[in-house]
Order: structure tokens, then sequence, then C-alpha cells
């Protein structure tokens, strides 16, 4: 599948393309390859041609359906979707149909697009490859045996595999922009309250953020222009409207002051991802940026900080999977033993792990020494990071470790945990942060380069991007 | 028998007060008691994954008007997620104001001018309500339990007094004073028997004269202001009970039983859980500009301590002698007729006796001119009763009504003329009277008003009869 | 830094969390949180008592909304996905004792 979501929409919205074609399209690479990469959970084929058809009524009878007109979208499926199963990959909302759209979904498909399915993803959001759902592994398109990252791992993988242009995922701690690396495509934090977060199932509050999947920048970005803007229906949610970023895409970087940040550029991180992160610096600094190398001391106690901090808001956010209202209910003599079976049998070991941990950090006596100490790391890195944005636009990192991972090769919780370490300081600071695919590493498989900013950042950070990716295309590195 | 001889009880209450909102606290379902089971629920109040809450703009004003009226200071504040599992509540978390409490530091003024402290009155949102079938509707024998959400997220004001409570009577007069603040400053309309007013008390005793507090029990389930007074007279009773016998009182928390009279354990401290409070993520901190506070403030009402005053200083008795006037919203109405012309103690006796139903059809000056045609001898007590009964009704001018019941006021030289009728009647009595027998006065009253056919004032036959006494 | 976490600890907390686990979970569980809060040991070195805790990222104040009714959602679609259901509210086994 060649054709981004902006031709798509461009060419429906002329009357050049039919939606329904388009969807066509799009299911079939999905009947070719889903059975092997299991992107989705649940496929919505026939929903996806009735809506397709609606969109060339609309368009036939004058109508414009907006900047994603006819364009086939992937949903992470912890995105609540009204009618339609919304499991989380767990086992405890199989066949949970939420009464209402989340607030991304609602714009998206106001916008115009097509829902072609919900993505598989570790289950709550919680791992870094996918291998935590309670449905199966996704794989990785460019190389099966391969996990395809994770959190979002259907997500990027959709993408990658031409299930679809574009899809939403959600990251918590590196969950879109790990994949995004993994399996070669772009991927987008935004700032913390750019994005609504009403009708994301939650993780871990303070952190989540719902962001685009797309094959190239400047379809994020339209992607990302479409959902991000003030929800009423979220508190958090920063009151502005969605800021303009497709139209600066192509301003280059001539001026911008880069960091590279030394601290992610260190052991750990494999030799072949460090060399492609210098070589986007070089390509960076042909463009007319400045680089230079930039330190951000506290991210370096970014792993355990958020470790204490997600698995503590998850243990409070995941308390209403007790068998009452909805999910699995596995019954029992009284209802905390209901409570407690119905949990026991619908949370999978990692989501347990979580819950005990968070349970752990903020009970009595612990709550000091773990997670309000864990936030005063926090502010550290907030503070280290706004010193850094005092000389620097842009810091440049990479977005993980290694490339994509064999299955099964993280089975250990706390060698999986430090995979994240590259994506994690964003979400602790509530700052931006894009992956770009820049080239491959030793062994074929994509590498990412991350992008960070200070809040509100984005069209800064996209331009950026644009430069990579124009940059890594002329090298003839993907 | 065991005796409160030598003791001190010590209370404070605990009382959750619905408040008078349109919708819930976080979502924008109806805050309405007694509709059809879940009908008023939403993702939000539901807990439904992926909901936010926002909060409502007025639950915090309603806060603030209370923080006026309880003298409470305002203060930024943020909400934590107190952790539990119970079906009553969707979230398995309840959102509410811990160490941060939107108002602190305040006091109460009883009728008879003591204060009792606030420490705090914060914001949190409501559980749904659960049905305990089958085993007679009791907790521990049902075979199983319904839940209805549509109180859940309902928002209330958690109050909590200082313990400076000293008996059950000054409990019950606290939660009176507390449920005639609320619904004065519009904050809730308080209603016990609806559960929009809830009461726990925290009792404990010590020896009279001693400072240090003892152990405190709290008590739950009190339903009326009567059950809180025999529950804290039951619970001061049984800890002395426990003490006298050398034994010592356990912290815990007791429920009342109103069938039975008295409290039982529903758990002790020692048992305490486990809540692991932590900010709320998912809202952020409400701090109220003075601005914001200073509008809130001009449109509260002046509340019962104030408006007694103000009655007593212009009717020149005690406070604690207008309190029912007030209770009964009476105040400025009597306030009026004063101002009108209106005899001041007639008119408090009027309003406190006469007006328990309100003044109805009655007018201020009507009211003013009833209490001077009393005062002037015009109308007798019961005259003036029974034509403020038929204005209250039927409105209109006291002097055409008292003439159309055919209460004649009888002028004082034809009243003259039939007390010396008496008194040539009754000789005997009139020697004793001489003689100053009090006791005989009632002959003569009683003789004038069979003859006016109960139209003369008693007072001015006394006084005739004072008269023809001196003169001999 | 607190005592390393115990088995009894472990298992308190899945009494809180309302996980039931078997034995092996137990001691699995005890490994592996031992070994996140164990490496959390560099931030518990960390002298930073006098910085204040961020339990937000983003600096906002007063988000309210206005005191008006929305529609609630249909009984029955939310009814339908509930487990089990009687009189039109959500049924659950007995209840043992009030909340805490
Ligand atoms: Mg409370
Ligand atoms: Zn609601």
């Amino acid at each position: 599948m060649t054709h981004s979501a902006l031709t798509i929409a461009a060419a429906v919205r002329a009357g050049e393309r039919s939606a329904v074609d388009v969807v066509d399209e799009h299911l079939d690479a999905i009947a070719g390859r889903e059975s092997e990469i299991h992107a989705f959970v649940t496929v919505l084929a026939d929903e996806a041609r009735a809506a397709a058809a609606a969109i060339d009524r609309a368009v036939a009878d004058g109508s414009d359906p907006g900047p994603l007109t006819g364009v086939p979208i992937a949903l992470k499926d912890n995105l609540c979707t009204r009618g339609i199963p919304t499991t989380c990959s767990s086992s405890i909302l199989e066949g949970w149909r939420p009464p209402y759209d989340a607030t991304v979904v609602s714009r998206v498909l106001a916008a115009g697009a097509v829902l072609v399915g919900k993505t598989n993803l570790d289950e709550f959001a919680m791992g870094s490859s996918t291998e935590n759902s309670a449905f199966g592994p996704t794989r990785n398109p460019r190389d099966p045996a391969r996990v395809p990252g994770g959190s979002s791992g259907g997500s990027a993988a959709a993408v990658a595999a031409g299930f679809a242009p574009i899809s939403l995922g959600s990251d918590t701690g590196g969950s879109i922009r790990q994949p995004a690396s993994f399996c070669g495509v772009v991927g987008i934090k935004p700032t913390y309250g750019l994005v609504s977060r009403y009708g994301l199932v939650a993780f871990a509050s303070s952190l989540d953020q719902v962001g685009p999947f797309a094959a190239t920048v400047a379809d994020a970005a339209l992607l990302l222009e479409v959902i991000a803007g003030h929800d009423q229906l979220d508190s958090t949610s920063i009151d502005a409207a969605s800021p303009d970023l497709v139209s600066q895409l192509d301003h280059g970087v001539e001026g911008l002051r880069v960091g590279v940040l030394s601290e992610l550029m260190a052991d750990g991180i494999d030799a072949d991802v460090r060399r492609r992160v210098t070589q986007a610096a070089d390509a960076l600094s042909a463009a007319g940026a400045k680089v230079e190398e930039a330190s951000v001391p506290a991210t370096r106690y970014g792993l355990s900080a958020y470790y204490l901090i997600a698995p503590a808001e998850a243990s409070s956010n995941l308390a209403r999977y007790d068998g009452v209202r909805y999910g699995l209910r596995v019954d029992a003599a009284n209802t905390a033993l209901m409570n407690e079976a119905s949990r026991t049998a619908g949370f999978g070991p990692e989501v347990k792990r979580r819950i005990m941990l968070g349970t752990y950090a903020l009970s009595a006596g612990y709550y000091d020494a773990y997670y309000a100490k864990a936030q005063r790391v926090r502010t550290l890195i907030i503070c280290d990071f706004a010193a850094a944005y005092e000389q620097f636009d842009v810091l440049l990192a990479p977005t993980a470790p290694s490339t994509a991972f064999a299955f099964g090769a993280k089975d250990d919780p706390m060698s999986m945990y430090l995979s994240d370490v590259c994506t994690i300081p964003s979400n602790l600071a509530g700052d931006p942060a894009i992956s770009v695919p820049f080239g491959t590493g030793d062994d074929g498989l994509p590498v990412g380069v991350q992008l960070l900013g200070p809040a509100r950042s984005e069209a800064t950070l996209l331009r950026a991007g644009a430069v990579l990716e124009s940059a890594a295309s002329a090298a003839g590195v993907r | 028998m065991t005796t409160m001889e030598g003791w001190e009880t010590v209370i404070g209450l605990e009382v959750h007060v619905e408040l008078a909102t349109a919708t819930k606290l976080f979502c924008g379902c109806p805050n309405q008691f007694g509709d059809e089971p879940n009908t008023n629920i939403c993702p939000v109040c539901l807990g439904l994954p992926g909901s936010l809450p926002v909060l409502n703009r007025r639950a915090v004003e309603l806060a603030m008007r209370l923080a006026v009226a309880l003298h409470l200071e305002v203060r930024p504040s943020i909400f934590h997620r107190k952790n539990y599992f119970y079906p009553d509540m969707p979230k398995d978390y309840q959102t509410s104001q811990y160490d941060q409490p939107i108002t602190v530091d305040g006091f109460l003024e009883l009728p008879d001018g003591f204060r009792v402290g606030i420490e705090r009155a914060h914001l949190e949102e409501d559980t749904g309500k659960t049905t305990h079938v089958g085993g007679g509707g009791r907790i521990h024998d049902a075979q199983h339990s319904l839940v209805d959400y549509n109180r859940a997220g309902v928002p209330l004001l958690e109050i909590v007094s200082r313990p400076d409570l000293r008996s059950a009577e000054q409990a019950r007069a606290y939660a009176s004073e507390l449920r005639a603040i609320l619904t004065a400053a519009g904050v809730s309309d308080a209603k016990m028997e609806e559960g929009s007013m809830r009461v726990d008390a925290n009792v404990s005793v010590r020896p009279v004269g001693t400072a240090e507090l003892g152990t405190r029990c709290e008590i739950k389930n009190l339903n009326s202001i009567r059950s809180l007074g025999r529950a804290i007279d039951y619970e001061a009773l049984r800890q002395v009970d426990l003490l006298d016998a050398g034994e010592r009182v356990i912290q815990q928390t007791r429920h009342w039983n109103e069938d039975e009279g008295r409290t039982h354990t529903l758990r002790s401290k020692e048992e305490a859980y486990d809540y692991r409070y932590f900010p709320e993520p998912d809202l952020v901190p409400v701090a109220p500009s003075d601005e914001w506070l200073e509008s809130v403030q001009a449109t509260v009402p002046a509340m019962p301590a104030e408006r007694r005053a103000r009655l007593a200083e212009i009717t020149g008795v005690a406070p604690s002698d207008v309190a029912l006037v007030v209770a009964r919203d009476l105040d400025v109405f009597v306030l009026d007729a004063i101002a009108g012309g209106g005899d001041p103690i007639r008119l408090l006796t009027r309003a406190e006796h006469d007006l328990a139903d309100g003044s109805g059809r009655l007018t201020v000056d009507a009211f003013a001119a009833l209490s001077r045609l009393e005062v002037d001898g015009a109308l007798t007590a019961t005259q003036a009763k029974a034509v403020l009964a038929r204005l209250v009704a039927d409105g209109g001018a006291p002097s055409e009504v008292a003439a159309a019941m055919g209460f004649e006021a009888v002028d004082t030289d034809a009243l003259g003329q039939v007390v010396d009728q008496a008194i040539a009647a009754n000789p005997d009595a009139w020697t004793k009277y001489l003689a100053g027998d009090q006791k005989v006065t009632g002959v003569f009253v009683g003789a004038v008003m069979k003859a006016t056919k109960g139209n003369a004032d008693g007072k001015a036959v006394q006084a005739l009869l004072r008269d023809r006494a001196e003169a001999g | 830094m607190p005592d390393r976490i115990t088995r009894d600890d472990v298992a308190h907390v899945a009494d809180l969390a309302r996980l039931a686990l078997s034995d092996d979970e137990l001691d699995r569980f005890t490994d592996q949180l031992a070994a996140v809060l164990d490496h959390a040991e560099d931030i518990d070195a960390l002298d930073i008592d006098d910085v204040a805790p961020t339990a937000h990222p983003l600096p906002l104040l007063n988000v309210l909304r206005d005191d008006e009714v929305r529609p609630s959602l249909d009984r029955d679609e939310v009814l339908a996905s509930a487990p089990a259901v009687e009189d039109h509210r959500f049924r659950v086994p007995p209840v043992l004792g009030e909340a805490p």
C-alpha cells in the first residue's frame, strides 16, 4: 500500500477515487496477511465498507467529510468505540461494548476516516512487545520472528503492513514511539494534555497520551491535527485549539539548536542504534541545524520513577474491573470473593505484577519512600529538561536501545522494563517526542530516532522529523 | 446502675450532606432523589473504562457558601483517591479531598451562644445504593444484593466539627443548627430522613476536670436527630461502665441500632483499612480567587445566629428566646411589623405561639395593627388569637375582622359599671379581696366576663378592681 | 529505603488488590517486585526532600463545568453489559460487612 492518507483524502474528496475502493484495497491487504501478523483484535470489514459507502454518498452529494475523507484507520483496542468491542487485549473486558465513543474516535470519524479495526496491545497497555495480549502476540511485519514492540504493537504493525495508512495508539512510557521504531513507521507522543484522554482506557493517568502512527511524517502530522485540541470532557486537556502542523512541515531546520542527549547515547544502547542517531545528527547539521551534545542528568532516574508512578496509578485505575458492572465475572460465595475470583481469572501476569507493585508503592508506610519520592524525581526531570531547553530547541536520542527483539527474548520483567529507558523521560516531563525511521540496524531491522522538545513543540519536532525522513530516503537507508 | 456522675462526655460530629446542585459532582447526570434505579448514570458516574471526571462549578460554590456561613477559610485544594473495594462504588475508589480540603477552621454558633469549632468541610462524591435481598433485608443474612448507581457521584460536603460538644443535647442542638444553616445558605436540603444529611458521632468520656481526651468510638447509622441523642447517651454510659469496671475503651467504629437502643461493634482500629490515598491525577487543583469568593459572599443571606442576634437586640430579649421564630423564618416578618409600629413582645409571642405554619395571608401591616389592638386593650389575648387565625387564613384588616367576629371592645367607663355591679353582687368576696386575698380575684373577673360575653380585657378588669380597692 | 519486600508483604498487597495468588506466584512476584524495588535504590539515594513532588505535568487550575444536566445513558444498553441484573439493578452475591 503506497498511498498516503493525504493523497487518499485528496483523491476521495475530489471524487477521483471512491472510499469503498480504498477500503477494499486495505481489507484485501488485511485478508492477505493478518493471519500471520495478528495486528487486530477485531476487524470491522462490513462496517468499514458501509462507512466508506456513506462517505462516497456524502462526497457525491457535494459535502466534504473532512481532512481524513475515506482514509482507513486502525485504533488501538484501548480506545472506546460505541457498540464495538473494546477489550484492552484483556480477558476481563472480553465482549464489552462501550456505550460511548472516545473523543479521539469521534474526531477521526467526524473528519471522514473509516474504521477498519481495533488493534492488539499488551494487556491494558502494560508491556513493550505486545506479547502480553490475552489474545496472542502481534508479529512484526518487517520480520515476523520479532516482536512489533509495544504496547501499541498492533497499531504500529497495521501501518507497517499496509493494513491502514494511519492508526492511533497510546503512549504511557513509550508505547507509541518504541513500536514505531521497531516497525519502521512514524509515531508521536504528543504533549500531555494536547490530545483528549476521554475514552482512552486509563493505564497511568498522569502519563497517558493518545497519538498517531503513520508511514510518513506528513500523515502523522495530519492525524495529530485532527485529534488535538481542547476537550471539555477531560480536565487535564490544554485549553487551546489544535496546532497548525502540516503547513509548517517543509520549513526546514535552518538555525535550529539540536542537542544530542548524552545520557541516552551511553552503555545499554546498542552500537548500531547509536550510529544511526549520530548519522541523524549529521543529517540535521547538513540541513542547517546547530548540533551539540546535551545533558539532562535526571533522565537517568526516569526508569525508577516511572516504575513506581505508573503502577501506582494503574493499581487504582484497574480496581474497577471487579465483576460487578461489566466484563468478566467469576461467581463466588460473596462479593469480595467474586471480585477476587474475577480479577484473578481476568488479568494476565504482567497486569497483576504492576497492580501489586503499585499497591505496594502506595501502601501505608511505603508511600513516602516510593510514590512520593518518585514524584520528587519527576520534578527533577522536569527541571533538567527545562534547563536543556534554554540551550536547545530539540533533543535527539535513540527511540529504543535496540532494534526489534525476538519473541520471548525478555521474559524477565526487569529486562523488558529496561527497554523503555529512552522513551520514559518525555512521559514523566509531559513533553512531546516523535520517533522517525532512520535506516536499519546491523540485523537489517528498522531503527527509529527520537526527537524530544518542550511542551507544545510538536510543529518543530515534525519539521525536524521531515528533514530526517527525506535524509533517510535520499541516503537509501530504508 | 451506672451514672455519668463525675464523668464528662466529649463529642465531635462528622456530617455528610448532599449538595443542592442540579447535577452530580463530576458529570452532568441529574442529582435527584427517588428516580427509577440506574436511570441517572453515564460513563463517568458508572466508572466505565476511559471515563474522566470534570468538577461541577456549582458544587465548589456551595462549599464556598458553607464557608461563609460557618466562618471557614477557603483554601487552595486538591482531590485524592481513597482506594477500597465496595460494590456501591463504581471505580472502587472514592474521589475525595484529603490533606488539602477546600475549607478549614471555622465555627458554628448555637442559639445559646456556644461556639462549636469546625475543623474542615471538604468535597467528595457519594456512593450508589445497595439493597440486600433475602434475610429480612439485613446485610449479614442477605442472599444477594442489588446496586443502583443513581446516587453514585452525587456531591457531598463532609463537615467535621472539633470535639467541642459536651452532651447529647448539645450535639442535637448542633445538628439542628447545622441543618438550619445548610438550608438557609441553599447548600443542601439537609433531610436526614432522605439521607441527604448523615451524621456520625465520635464519642469519648473522661473524668470531670481532666484535659486529656479519652479513647473515642465512632457511631454510625444515626438516622434522626433523636437517634443521635439516644446513641450518644447510650455510648457514653457504655464507656463509663467499662472504665468503672477497670476495663479499657477500644477505639472502634460502632453501629447504632435504633430498635434495640444500643450500639454494637463494626470494626476496631486495629483493623484500620489501608486506603492508599494519592492525588487524583484526573483532576486539577481548585483555588477560588478572591473575586470569586467575594461574588459568592455577596449572595449568601444572613445565617440564623446573626438573625437571632438582630431580632433579640431589637426586641430586647435573649437570642435563645427568638430561636423558634428565626427557625420558622418569621424573623424578617416580625422585624417589618415592628418597623410598622407593632409591639415587639406581642409580635414575638404571636409569631412563636400562633404562626407555627407560617404567616399565610397575614400582611405585615395587619400583624402590626393586631399587636396594637392587643396592647391598647381593644382585643383580649384570646380574641387576638382568634382574629390572627382568621387573618392567616383569609387576610384582611384586624379591626374589621374583629368587628365581624363580634369582638366589640368594651370602653373603660362601661367596664367600670360592670365591675361595680360585680362587686355589689359579691360582698363577701369583696371583703376578702380588700383583706388582700388575691384568690378571690377570679370571682369578679368571671362575673365581668360573663356579663360582657368575654369581650372584656382581663387585665383591665384587674386594674379597675385595684382602683376600687384603693378608693376604699 | 524500606526493608526488602517479603513474601508476607506480597500476600498482604494481593489481598488489598483482590488478587488470589498461588504459592508459586507469591514466590515469583516477591522476587520480581524486589528486583524493581532494588533498581529504585538509585532514587532512594537522592537527598531531595526539599524538592516539591509533581503529581501532574500540567500547571492547570480550576477546570470546572457548569451545573447543567446532560443526557444520561440508556439503562437497557448499560445493563446489557452487566454480568447479572435484577429489577433494573446490578446483582451481586452477598456483601459481607459495611464499607471500610
Ligand atoms: Mg467522607
Ligand atoms: Zn453521570
